[in-house]
């Protein structure tokens, strides 16, 4: 018999009692790798591993993302956590439960399928012949390697998976504690790191003397251009902040490029360019028209409403870190390896800070943390500044994309070719080779800045989603990758495809209308996908579309359609919009297959948010800079969308229970900016083709 | 100069110790331990730190504490506990209305001075008393939702 293929968080943990341990107490405790971000991941995998051990959601407790006792699951990232990481539960679970049913069935001597567990209770229907998880715990080693032989329930029998469970965490974050940011220790002391005023800046002299002279100053950690201080009071380490950034000589040089316009900024930087899918069916009819556009998105902000935090303390030799980081085993290693300390000294325990929508500000800041209590010897909780968080975290890569298309006589898309220019969409630390913290590339002896390495195809970093999942008999992707970073960027929300499926989608429209075709059954004509068929079906029956319907001059409705990294959910977008002074989106459909869904409730909560962050992007976010540093330091300067901008939402699920599931959290972004860009053709007739659409935009735009 | 100050928040008294300009947030979260009020950009901008002063909603980050005393101060505390929700937290809970939730608090002190000057604020009233509040996570329509129903259960 061949063995099944496991998950890979399985895989790489694949002993069960690193994800499930039974407690005295009469209750479970399931260990995760994959961390809450604010998008509900924690409930869901509690869902999963309740209804395949047959327990109460009550009676579970769940620990995610501690390198103490969490299985490494790689990062909370990719929305990969239901795909692999609800996955690898469910399958370990479902194991274990298997393991405690038959030594309970050798007991009462009867067939294990007689057998039934209620809330943790392992019993013989119409007997009284019971025990449970816990009363054989000592029977059952959990210490033996997974083998994925137990099958999970059917769907049909879920009765905790597929209900709206309500948020585990929601109580706490309501009322008080909840946060990294929260936590205290004994002789813990607040930390503020000093970061160079600009990005090629080197720190020149201190005077530190007189740093440590401040109000309740008790450590200063100055490494080459790395300058970190500690006080007794938090407003005492800002006030001390303060006073070293009045104080601090800097070399200085310019280090980033002429800003303009991103389609010209990107493309002046060197770069290889590589072809990463082609396909080409013979037999295909010949293209007799051709067009062609140049698409743009510029360097976006991850912009968490709380800034990046950490605390971090020594004790007996091992450094112990709370973080919101979304990989808690790579920040061991790189942190270790910074630190000169076994992996073994190092440990990183997961505590939820705000939204991070990717690779913001949170590994780094715990490099910082650490740095700070080695230096002073005592806890050290130290948080960044809103500029900081702005100017020093990665952002998200900006992006170029050409697209030419050709279509035959028949007004069928022939030939496809996907150009893009843009840098690595993936640094995270532990991605590629060398040490990807801020503060290491900052100290004495510098630590190298890592080669970039952009994430391969199928799932694509720069090129996620430039594959088209449209019936194109011909298609052509090249990636112009760009070495250089001179803003510093990683992964954000959706990577590529949100610039990918928002000019696949708009061109599509201008196709539709140089062809007279109404844009959704231009879509319908190139789709065979039965599901992806079955969203756009579903959201243009939900949103009203009517085919051929003309904008007025002011109001205007689009479609956008995606399926994220073409292996997870599929989402359909209809945006309707109001023109004014400015673009107003005032009404959002949304229509989504996540194959099997875990919580409904958390499901739309996803798509809710991914469109509203969506809308911000598009119709207000780019980050500016000049030649010496990123000059957006505040809300003040990156506004995004407010409660009077947004509009009404609705989502349609389109639920198939005996389909794994499929990851949601990033599918809503690339529709929902398509869907804007192409009302806002239907309302003025005018092709707006580089994010985001500021009014000055739209104006030149006009015709 | 660190002087002393008495507080009163959520309807009790505090003596604190501190520097006459420390914002008032690290007073409230550090000194008073009252973590529920969320420290979110220090420049009065984003709203995560909101809490009420004489009922009127201010951002605690820029709010010197010696403009404090003489007048009560409320924190997301002086609303409900985990365990005893108030009225606009049970609200949140029903709607589910939150991702990461860090800005939550601070919206819905906003959201409690408005419903305290107007029991039934219409869709532009409320969005207008969350015209300093910032949600990154997209939340908002679940917040309007669950704002409506306080209103709602307060009629």
């Amino acid at each position: 018999m061949n063995s099944p293929v496991l998950p890979q968080s399985l895989k790489t943990n694949p002993q069960l009692e690193r994800w499930v341990r039974f407690n005295a107490d009469r209750t479970v405790t399931v260990f995760s790798g994959k961390v809450e971000l604010g998008q509900g991941i924690v409930t869901a995998i509690a869902q999963i591993a309740a209804e395949e051990l047959d327990v109460s959601l009550a009676r579970l407790a769940i620990v995610p993302g501690d390198t103490r006792c969490s299985p490494d699951e790689w990062y909370t990232a990719g929305s990969q956590s239901i795909e692999v990481g609800g996955a690898s539960m469910r399958l370990a679970c479902a194991e274990v439960r298997q393991l405690f049913v038959e030594e309970a069935a050798r007991r009462f001597e009867v067939s294990a399928a007689e057998l039934r567990v209620r809330d943790g209770a392992i019993e013989l229907p119409g007997t009284d012949l019971a025990t449970s998880y816990w009363d054989l715990a000592g029977e059952v080693s959990l210490a033996r390697a997974a083998t994925g032989r137990a099958p999970p329930k059917p769907s049909a029998a879920h009765a905790i998976v597929g209900k709206s469970a309500p948020r585990r965490d929601i109580r706490a974050k309501l009322s008080g504690a909840a946060y990294v940011h929260d936590m205290e220790l004994p002789g813990m002391v607040y930390g503020r790191v000093l970061r160079p005023p600009a990005q090629g800046a080197r720190l020149k002299t201190l005077d530190e003397a007189a740093i440590r002279a401040l109000p309740g100053v008790v450590g200063l950690c100055v490494s080459g251009s790395f300058v970190a201080i500690a006080a007794a009071r938090e407003e005492q380490a800002v006030a001390a902040l303060e006073a070293a950034r009045g104080a601090a000589q800097w070399d200085d040089s310019p280090a980033l490029p002429e800003p303009g316009e991103i389609a010209s900024v990107l493309r002046a930087l060197p770069s290889t360019r590589t072809i990463t899918s082609s396909r080409h069916t013979p037999g295909a009819g010949a293209a007799v028209t051709r067009r062609e556009a140049v698409y743009s998105k510029p360097y976006i902000a991850h912009a968490s409403i709380g800034l990046s935090c950490a605390l971090a303390e020594f004790t007996d030799g091992k450094l112990t870190i709370w973080s919101h980081t979304q990989g808690p085993h790579h920040l061991r290693a790189q942190i270790a390896s910074v630190l000169g300390m076994a992996e073994s000294e190092v440990e990183v325990v997961h505590r939820d800070g705000a939204g991070c929508y990717g690779h913001n500000g949170a590994d780094d800041v715990a490099l910082d943390a650490a740095l700070l209590a080695r230096a002073c010897s005592r806890p050290v909780l130290l948080q960044w500044t809103r500029e900081d968080e702005l100017a020093w975290s990665p952002c998200g890569s900006a992006m170029v994309v050409k697209l030419r298309a050709g279509l035959d006589a028949g007004q069928r898309i022939v030939e496809w070719q996907h150009e893009i220019w843009s840098h690595t969409h993936i640094k995270r630390p532990g991605w590629g080779e060398g040490v990807n913290l801020l503060a290491a590339w900052h100290m004495d002896p510098p630590l190298p800045i890592p080669p970039p390495k952009d994430m391969p195809l199928p799932a694509g970093g720069a090129d996620r989603n430039a594959v088209p999942l449209y019936d194109f008999p011909a298609h052509e992707v090249a990636y112009n990758f760009i070495a250089d970073m001179p803003l510093r960027v990683s992964a954000l929300r959706a990577l590529g495809a949100y610039a990918n499926i928002f000019a696949i989608e708009c061109f599509l429209d201008e196709l539709a209308a140089e062809a007279g075709i109404d844009p959704v059954a231009f879509r319908l004509q190139h789709l065979g996908d039965a599901r992806a068929r079955a969203v756009i079906e579903a959201v243009a029956a939900a949103a009203g579309w009517k085919a051929g319907a003309a904008g007025d001059g002011a109001r205007g409705m689009g479609i956008g359609f995606g399926r994220y990294k073409n292996l997870s959910a599929y989402c359909a977008v209809v945006a309707e919009i109001e023109v004014a002074e400015k673009i107003r989106v005032t009404r959002a459909v949304a229509a989504v297959d996540a194959g099997q869904i875990v919580n409904p409730d958390g499901l739309r909560n996803q798509i809710e948010g991914g469109i509203v962050q969506a809308i911000s992007w598009t119709l207000k976010e780019a980050l500016q800079w000049d030649r010496e540093r990123v000059t957006t330091r505040s809300w003040e300067d990156y506004p995004i969308l407010r409660f009077d901008e947004v509009p009404r939402i609705e989502v349609v699920l389109i639920d198939h229970p005996e389909q794994p599931g499929l990851g949601t959290g990033e599918c809503a972004a690339g529709p929902t900016a398509a869907a804007i860009g192409n009302a806002l053709w239907h309302a003025l007739g005018v092709r707006a083709r580089d994010l985001p659409f500021t009014p000055e935009r739209v104006a030149r735009a006009m015709p | 100069m660190a002087e002393n100050f008495t507080l009163r928040v959520n309807g009790r008294e505090h003596a604190v110790r501190a520097e006459a300009n420390t914002p008032l947030v690290y007073i409230l979260r550090n000194d008073l331990k009252l973590k529920g009020t969320r420290f979110g950009c220090g420049q009065g901008n984003c709203g995560a730190c909101t809490v009420l002063i004489d009922g009127k909603p201010v951002q605690s980050c820029d709010t010197p504490l010696w403009s404090a005393p003489g007048h009560e101060i409320t924190t997301i505390e002086g609303l409900g506990s985990a365990e005893a929700p108030g009225r606009l937290q049970q609200a949140f809970i029903d709607e589910q209305a939150m991702q990461c939730g860090y800005c939550i608090n601070g919206i819905i002190m906003s959201a409690e001075a408005l419903l305290r000057e107007k029991p039934a604020p219409t869709d532009a009233e409320i969005a207008q008393a969350l015209e300093r509040n910032l949600c990154r996570c997209g939340t908002h329509p679940r917040v309007l939702r669950a704002i409506k129903r306080a209103a709602g259960e307060t009629r």
